[in-house]
């Protein structure tokens, strides 16, 4: 279980983040969405280590994990998958992902051995054949496609065996055919990894289709929460998120 | 895979080493001897700067002064008559790694220019030290006298034939430990640092904890360049310590290229050999030498090795995606 108690961070005397109070079930898939700067990906942020929480808790597991180093919070099984994908430009997907599962596994230190060990080459193959990025396994991760090189981010957070993934926007920047091609994977990967997923996401297509339910913050705060169903039809939501409310009183 | 490119790379250090052996054997010429152990020098010192540099992307300024700590320890051991080489040479390398280990934990915290410039501020404090700690160091004179050289194990370094042999011996021995740390976990844990060290962070790496590492490392192996450079010219000097020896590495590493394992090694080789050659026809060095390194900036903007091999991949690679297959060949020889 992931909770975020009475969670405050201000920049200057802007709040960006207000009182928040979140639970993410074990096993869940949640969309968190909100008009820009509402606190979305600060919320992250706060979550991954990025930021240190002015006040508040950060339950991870019974733990509070609020203001620990970002090192220590991956360690406790935290992963985090980036807007504007983050990679490591001179390394194939395959060595990104192998490395990044060595690290994982403490044995980012090793000097005797040579790359790869056998042990993390296994997993390394499970996330790429779970992600469909085998066929460009030996591409530089700056030569792939901006679909792949999202993939490949998540692949990134997903060799940390994480408890909780935190996907910011994964499918900004794709066309429609990308978009779902990429969040079906991304479905595959929660159901078949069996972790708690959290997505920041602006297509409520895609968020109304694949999650269990839906957070919606604005101005740091909780507007409203719950299925998909009764955030569509919430006119607190609708008003907020998009200004308007259509003839059927949806989103 | 991974035992076939060790088994590779023994062969490859045993193979040169034997070669470079028999070389005295096939031409008296001492001055190729000469050419060889000043190489080593500061070919290690080129080498191991380049896994700041080109595997960690940590520019430092000030690598020149682990050199002269090595070359100063060593020289200041062996004149005190109380120990052997290999002793000397060992607590050296120590004594070195435990400097490295002191400023690069306060140097690796900060990025880029911030670090660069940190690092060349510790090089000019340890040169203000040798120059001024007069008593100890000899000062601007440097510790002239000679360094005493007991034979050891057979081997007799005041032979000039032993001392080529075993300067090659140390140099292979040290670039084939650089080929294993770059070919290691370790190695790709360094490069992951040096392509997007927020991310690395991100991934649960300790990026403070690599840093450190592998500046003690590359320090530690600086020191041996400096030990070897000690022997050769029988002492040490405060010119080891100053700027222009960590600025002369960075040439090397511009002109051999930073992503091609044994480029900062060719790069001292033609440094070594452009000053050995200008000097003979004429005294405007710096300003024949100058022009030079900035052709290579403008022209042969990734050093000579890289260049080289990036052409041959390109020329190589099937002409439709030739230009990604020389990318991905030139970073997969790193």
């Amino acid at each position: 279980m992931l909770a975020i108690e009475g969670l405050q961070k201000s920049f200057g005397g802007v709040k960006a983040v207000s009182d928040l109070n979140l639970r993410f079930p074990p096993g869940s898939i949640t969309a968190v969405i909100g008009p820009n700067g509402a606190g979305k990906t600060t919320l992250f942020n706060l979550i991954t280590g990025h930021l240190r929480p002015d006040h508040g808790r950060i339950i991870l597991g019974g733990e509070d994990i609020a203001g620990l180093h970002r090192v220590e919070i991956v360690r406790r099984g935290i992963g985090r998958g980036f807007q504007v994908a983050s990679l490591f430009s001179s390394l194939s997907v395959e060595e990104a992902i192998t490395a990044t599962v060595l690290s994982h596994r403490g044995q980012a230190g090793i000097i005797l051995r040579r790359f790869p060990l056998a042990t993390s080459q296994a997993r390394a193959e499970e996330i790429m054949s779970l992600l469909g990025l085998l066929d460009v396994r030996s591409v530089l991760s700056r030569n792939l496609s901006h679909g792949d090189q999202k993939l490949l981010d998540i692949g990134l957070a997903l060799a940390l065996e994480p408890r909780v993934l935190l996907l910011d926007e994964p499918t900004a920047g794709m066309g429609p055919d990308e978009r779902w091609q990429m969040i079906e994977k991304v479905q595959r990967l929660w159901r078949s990894e069996r972790m708690t997923l959290v997505f920041v996401e602006h297509d409520m297509d895609i968020v109304f289709k694949i999650a269990e339910t839906v957070r919606v913050l604005r101005g740091g705060t909780v507007l409203a929460e719950g299925v998909p169903d009764e955030v569509r039809r919430n006119p607190a939501v609708i008003e907020a998120y998009l200004g308007v409310v259509h003839e059927e009183g949806r989103l | 895979m991974m035992s076939n490119t060790l088994y590779r790379d023994v062969a490859v250090s045993v193979f040169v080493l034997l070669a470079l052996i028999t070389l005295p054997f096939a031409s008296d010429n001492l001055g190729v001897r000469d050419f060889i152990i000043f190489v080593s020098a500061y070919g290690l010192l080129a080498m191991s700067l380049n896994l700041l540099i080109g595997n960690t992307g940590m520019i430092s300024f000030g690598h020149g002064m682990f050199f002269a700590s090595g070359a100063y320890a060593f020289a200041l051991m062996m004149q005190s008559g109380q120990f052997s080489i290999p002793a000397a040479f060992l607590l050296s390398v120590l004594s070195s790694a435990a400097l490295a280990l002191v400023i690069g934990a306060i140097c690796v915290r900060l990025k880029e220019i911030y670090f660069a410039f940190l690092t060349l501020a510790f090089q000019m404090l340890i040169h203000s030290i040798i120059l001024s700690w007069v008593s100890l160091t000899g000062g601007d004179q440097g510790l002239v006298g000679g360094i005493p050289r007991p034979p050891f194990l057979g081997i007799d370094l005041s032979d000039n034939l032993h001392l080529y042999i075993f300067s090659c011996a140390i140099l292979l021995a040290c670039v084939f430990a650089m080929r294993q740390l770059v070919t290691s976990p370790f190695g790709y844990t360094l490069r992951m640092i040096r392509d997007n060290q927020e991310r690395a962070a991100f991934l649960g790496i300790d990026v403070f904890r690599m840093k450190l590492i592998v500046f003690v490392i590359a320090g530690s192996i600086a020191s041996v360049g400096g030990i070897i450079l000690a022997l050769f010219v029988s002492g040490a000097y405060p010119n080891f310590a100053f700027w222009t020896t960590s600025g002369e590495a960075i040439f090397m590493i511009m002109l051999g290229g930073t992503v091609t394992f044994l480029g900062p090694l060719i790069g001292a080789i033609i440094l070594t050999m452009l000053s050995d050659f200008v000097t003979v026809y004429t005294e405007h060095y710096g300003l024949v030498l100058g022009s030079i390194i900035l052709l290579f900036a403008l022209v042969l903007r990734r050093g000579m090795l890289d260049s080289i091999l990036e052409f041959w991949d390109r020329r190589r690679a099937p002409s439709a995606s030739h230009e990604l297959a020389g990318e991905a060949a030139v970073d997969a020889r790193d």
